[in-house]
C-alpha cells in the first residue's frame, strides 16, 4: 500500500498542449463579439505559461476551452494530439473567487477531486490529502471550515484541491486578482515553489504584467476586439524571483508598453 | 443568565396578572374574578386540569397520536416536496407549471383544504393527512427550489472541472450547497404542517383516535374553557419542542459550518 502511495505522489504527469485556429463568438444584447479569432498557440510539456492583457482579450475564454468548460466556435484544443471534449482530471482548475464549498471543511475539500479519482482507498486519499495541504502549508488547518480562513488561506486550499488528483495541467484564472499585495507576494513564492516541486504544466491568467513576469517561464500577450494574440516574451530570469526585482520590473515594463501600444492602436 | 431572569419574571409577572383577573390573589385583595370561569378559568383550575390528564396518561396518548399524524404528513409532504423543487429548478417546464401551481396552493391556507378533504376521504385519518400534506408539500417545494436557484454556479463548474458528472454534481455539491435554504424551507413546512393538523382535527372528529385538536374542539363543545386553554399549552409546548429537537441542531450546524452566527 505504501508503494502506490508512493507512487501516486512520485508521479509527475504533464501534457503538451496546442491550440489551433480557435474561434469563439459570444451573442450579446448587442450583437456578436469576437472573443478569439483565429488563436493557435503550443505549449510545452512542465511550461510555466502566463496570459496577459485587458479585459475583453479572451485569455480568460481560452483557459475555459482548455478547461473544457466551453467550446469553441471553430478550431481545436488538444492534449497530447486528443482533442478536448470536456473538463477532465487531468486539467485542474483554480478559479478567481476560491470556489471552495463551504459544507466541507478544509480536508473535505481537499478529497473532493480525490475521492473520484478510482484505484486509491479512502486511507490512500487522506494521505494525499495530507501531503498536499502539506505543500501549500495549510496541514494545521485541515479540520477548520472555509469561512474561518482569510482570503490568502483560502487560495492555498483551492490549489491543494486542484493539485492534489495530480492532474498533468494545471488552469489558474486570476487567481490572486482578489487579495491584498502582501499575500500576494507570499503567494508568488508558493506558487514557484509548487511548480518547482510538482513539475506541472500550468497556464496562469492575469492582467497584471508584473505578476505575469514574476510567474511564468512565458508571457503571452493578448489584445482585445476581437481576441488575439499579438506577442510573446520568453522570461529568462532566475528563480525563485521576487516581484520587486529590478529585471523583472524592466521587462515588465517593456511589456507593458508593447500592450499600450496595441491598445492605443485599438482606440484609434 | 440575566437575559433568562428577564425572560423568566416576564413570564411570572404574566402569570400573575392572569391569577390576580380571575381573582386568585386574594392575598392583594384581588379575590372577584372580572370575568365568569367560562369566559377565563384562572391559572390553578387549568393547571389542575393539564395534572390530572396528564397523569393518567389522556394527554400523552393525544399527544402520541397527534404526533404519528404530523410525521407521517410531514414525512410524506417533504418526500414528495423536496424532490419536486428539485425537478423544478432544473427544468423550465415543471417551474412553469407545478411551481406556479405550488406558489398559488401556498397562499391558501390548508385549512381551506378541510371540506374538501371531508367530502373525498370522509372522517378518516387519510383526511388528516391529506390537509396535512397540502399544507407542508408546497412550502417544502418553493424552499427547495428557491434553494437549488441560488447556488453560485461556481460550485458547479469547479466540480465538473474535477470529474463530477451531472448526477454526482446534483447530489453532492447543489444538494448540499442548497441546504440552508432546504433545511428553512423544511422548517417552514414543519410549522405550516403543525398548523394544518391542528385545524384539521379540529374540524374532523375521527374514530381513529382522539388527537390534541379534537381535545380543544371537545373543550369547546363542552363549555370547558380551562380545556382549550390547557390544550393550546400543549400545543405550544410540542411546537417549540419540535423546533429545538429538530431543527435547532440541523441550523446550529450549517450556521457553524456556513459561517454565518449572528454572534
Amino acid at each position: 500500500m505504501h508503494d502506490k502511495l508512493e507512487q501516486e505522489i512520485n508521479a509527475f504527469p504533464t501534457a503538451k498542449l496546442s491550440v489551433e485556429h480557435v474561434c469563439k463568438d459570444f451573442h450579446t444584447r448587442n450583437g456578436a463579439v469576437r472573443a478569439l479569432d483565429d488563436v493557435s498557440l503550443t505549449i510545452n510539456e512542465g511550461e510555466f505559461v502566463c496570459f496577459v492583457g485587458p479585459s475583453g482579450c479572451g485569455k480568460s475564454t481560452l483557459l475555459n476551452i482548455i478547461a473544457g468548460l466551453e467550446k469553441p466556435d471553430s478550431g481545436l484544443a488538444l492534449i497530447d494530439g486528443v482533442p478536448i471534449t470536456g473538463p477532465g482530471r487531468d486539467r485542474m482548475v483554480m478559479f478567481q473567487e476560491h470556489a471552495l464549498f463551504p459544507w466541507l471543511d478544509v480536508i473535505g475539500n481537499v478529497m473532493f477531486g480525490l475521492k473520484q479519482k478510482p484505484n486509491l482507498t479512502d486511507k490512500e486519499r487522506l494521505e494525499v490529502a495530507k501531503y498536499y495541504l502539506f505543500l501549500v502549508k495549510m496541514d494545521r488547518f485541515a479540520h477548520a471550515n472555509i469561512h474561518e480562513l482569510s482570503g490568502g488561506m483560502r487560495q492555498r486550499v483551492a490549489l491543494a484541491r486542484s493539485l492534489a488528483p495530480n492532474p498533468k495541467i494545471l488552469l489558474m484564472d486570476e487567481p490572486f486578482s482578489a487579495l491584498d499585495a502582501m499575500t500576494r507576494e507570499r503567494l508568488y513564492g508558493d506558487i514557484q515553489d509548487v511548480w518547482a516541486k510538482r513539475r506541472k504544466t500550468i497556464i496562469f491568467v492575469t492582467h497584471n504584467v508584473r505578476e505575469a513576469v514574476c510567474l511564468g517561464s512565458r508571457v503571452v500577450l493578448f489584445s482585445p476586439h476581437p481576441g488575439r494574440i499579438r506577442e510573446q516574451f520568453a522570461v529568462g530570469l532566475e528563480r525563485p524571483r521576487n516581484i520587486n526585482n529590478h529585471d523583472l520590473a524592466d521587462l515588465s515594463m517593456q511589456i507593458t508598453s508593447a500592450l499600450k501600444g496595441y491598445t492605443a492602436a485599438e482606440s484609434d | 443568565m440575566k437575559r433568562f431572569l428577564i425572560s423568566l419574571l416576564f413570564f411570572i409577572l404574566l402569570i400573575m396578572v392572569w391569577a390576580g383577573c380571575t381573582g386568585e390573589l386574594a392575598f392583594l385583595g384581588l379575590s372577584d374574578s372580572l370575568w365568569s370561569p367560562f369566559v377565563l378559568p384562572s391559572p390553578s383550575v387549568v393547571a389542575q386540569y393539564l395534572w390530572d390528564n396528564i397523569v393518567n396518561g389522556k394527554i400523552p396518548l393525544s399527544m402520541l397520536i397527534t404526533l404519528r399524524r404530523l410525521l407521517i404528513g410531514y414525512a410524506i409532504g417533504l418526500i414528495l416536496g423536496v424532490p419536486l423543487g428539485m425537478l423544478s429548478a432544473r427544468f423550465r417546464c415543471v417551474s412553469d407549471t407545478l411551481g406556479v401551481l405550488a406558489l398559488g396552493l401556498q397562499a391558501l391556507p390548508s385549512v381551506c383544504w378541510v371540506p374538501l378533504a371531508c367530502i373525498w376521504f370522509g372522517q378518516t385519518e387519510a383526511a388528516l393527512l391529506f390537509v396535512v400534506i397540502m399544507g407542508t408539500l408546497w412550502s417544502v417545494l418553493l424552499s427547495t427550489q428557491n434553494g437549488m436557484r441560488s447556488v453560485p454556479p461556481i460550485y458547479a463548474r469547479a466540480a465538473r472541472t474535477m470529474g463530477s458528472g451531472p448526477l454526482h454534481t446534483l447530489v453532492f455539491v447543489t444538494l448540499p450547497a442548497s441546504a440552508p435554504f432546504v433545511v428553512s424551507g423544511m422548517k417552514q413546512g414543519w410549522a405550516f404542517a403543525w398548523r394544518s393538523l391542528m385545524a384539521a382535527e379540529i374540524y374532523v372528529s375521527v374514530v381513529s383516535g382522539f388527537g390534541i385538536g379534537q381535545y380543544l374542539h371537545y373543550g369547546r363543545e363542552l363549555q370547558r374553557m380551562y380545556q382549550v386553554i390547557g390544550i393550546m399549552f400543549i400545543i405550544i409546548l410540542v411546537g417549540l419542542l419540535a423546533d429545538k429537537i429538530l431543527f435547532s441542531p440541523a441550523e446550529a450546524w450549517l450556521h457553524r459550518r456556513w459561517g454565518t452566527d449572528k454572534e
